[in-house]
């Protein structure tokens, strides 16, 4: 067997095992480790088959932010540990189950739509293997694809907004500077004028 | 099934092994019910299964639209790795 081959089968066979941890480990903690070592493997494999680029946004967008948000949130939660495997086994069959009838059904798929392999690269535009794959991934998404970009763009900016509104709660009895009732304000709002006589003022 | 990308792995390798993880993602919803953590991590598995997938056809067709497409995943699952940690919290 070749290098790449070997390669291969060791980063396909570490991702499946760490996603198996992924759903069986008893500590949520352990499972969120695992779930970054499956994304680890999957860059491999990324980078293997030569989308670069890919596999470095897995990394970076996938490890550095999903994975330690995930982190977070398990540690911030008080869990118990004995209660969450609670179901476990009452649904091991019945998931077994839709798991391997949605296996074997994709792997038909596979087979069926690999037969005809005429088909699908017949509609298929080649790659041009001048440019580096961020450079070519760069030429075609921020021309033929600029609107899906802008609207990733989108999602990503409702998302903050939408996080903002939610935790965004309004404290009373604190003082705080408003300026638009402070520019808002007239001069008879504030002053009021009064003759006073001479000698009367007091 | 003859076009392969190095040696003797080829587009069929990948689709198995995507089709193992997207599996295993419906496994985890099935058996951790009452764990909506582990729940949202399958979901994050099912998306890199996805992921795989697209990679894996656009070397194939030697077509980068699928790299492209690839990207929405990782947009999609930032996006509500923000409103998890509030909805969660």
């Amino acid at each position: 067997m070749e290098l790449a081959t070997v390669v291969f089968y060791i980063f396909a066979s570490v991702l499946v095992f760490s996603a198996l941890m992924v759903i069986s480990a008893r500590n949520p903690v352990h499972s969120v480790l695992f779930l970054i070592l499956a994304f680890f493997n999957a860059a491999g494999l990324f980078l293997l088959i030569g989308a670069e680029y890919l596999a470095m946004t897995l990394v970076i967008v996938y490890v550095g932010a999903v994975a330690v948000l995930f982190l977070f949130v398990v540690m911030m939660l008080d869990v118990n540990f004995v209660e969450l495997r609670q179901g476990f086994l009452r649904y091991l069959p019945v998931g077994a189950t839709v798991a391997i009838i949605l296996f074997v059904e994709l792997m038909i798929a596979s087979v069926a739509s690999l037969k005809h392999p005429h088909e699908i690269t017949a509609k298929a535009k080649p790659l041009t293997h001048l440019v580096p794959n961020t450079q070519a991934i760069g030429n075609v998404l921020y021309t033929d694809y600029i609107y899906l970009f802008q609207v990733a763009g989108l999602i990503l900016l409702v998302a903050m907004i939408g996080a903002i509104v939610l935790t965004h709660r309004t404290r009373s009895g604190v003082r705080r500077q408003k300026i638009a009732s402070q520019v808002a304000r007239k001069r008879s709002d504030a002053i009021e004028i009064v003759k006073v006589k001479s000698g009367q003022g007091a | 099934m003859e076009h392969a990308f190095f040696g003797t792995i080829g587009i069929f390798h990948y689709l198995v092994l995507s089709s193992l993880l997207f599996v295993m993602g419906i496994g985890g919803i099935f058996l951790n019910r009452k764990n909506i953590i582990i729940i949202l991590m399958s979901v994050e598995l099912m998306l890199l299964a996805v992921n795989i997938n697209l990679v894996a056809f656009s070397v194939y067709l030697g077509d980068i639209t699928g790299q492209i497409f690839a990207n929405l995943p990782t947009v999609v699952s930032a996006a509500y790795a923000a409103s998890r940690i509030i909805s969660l919290e």
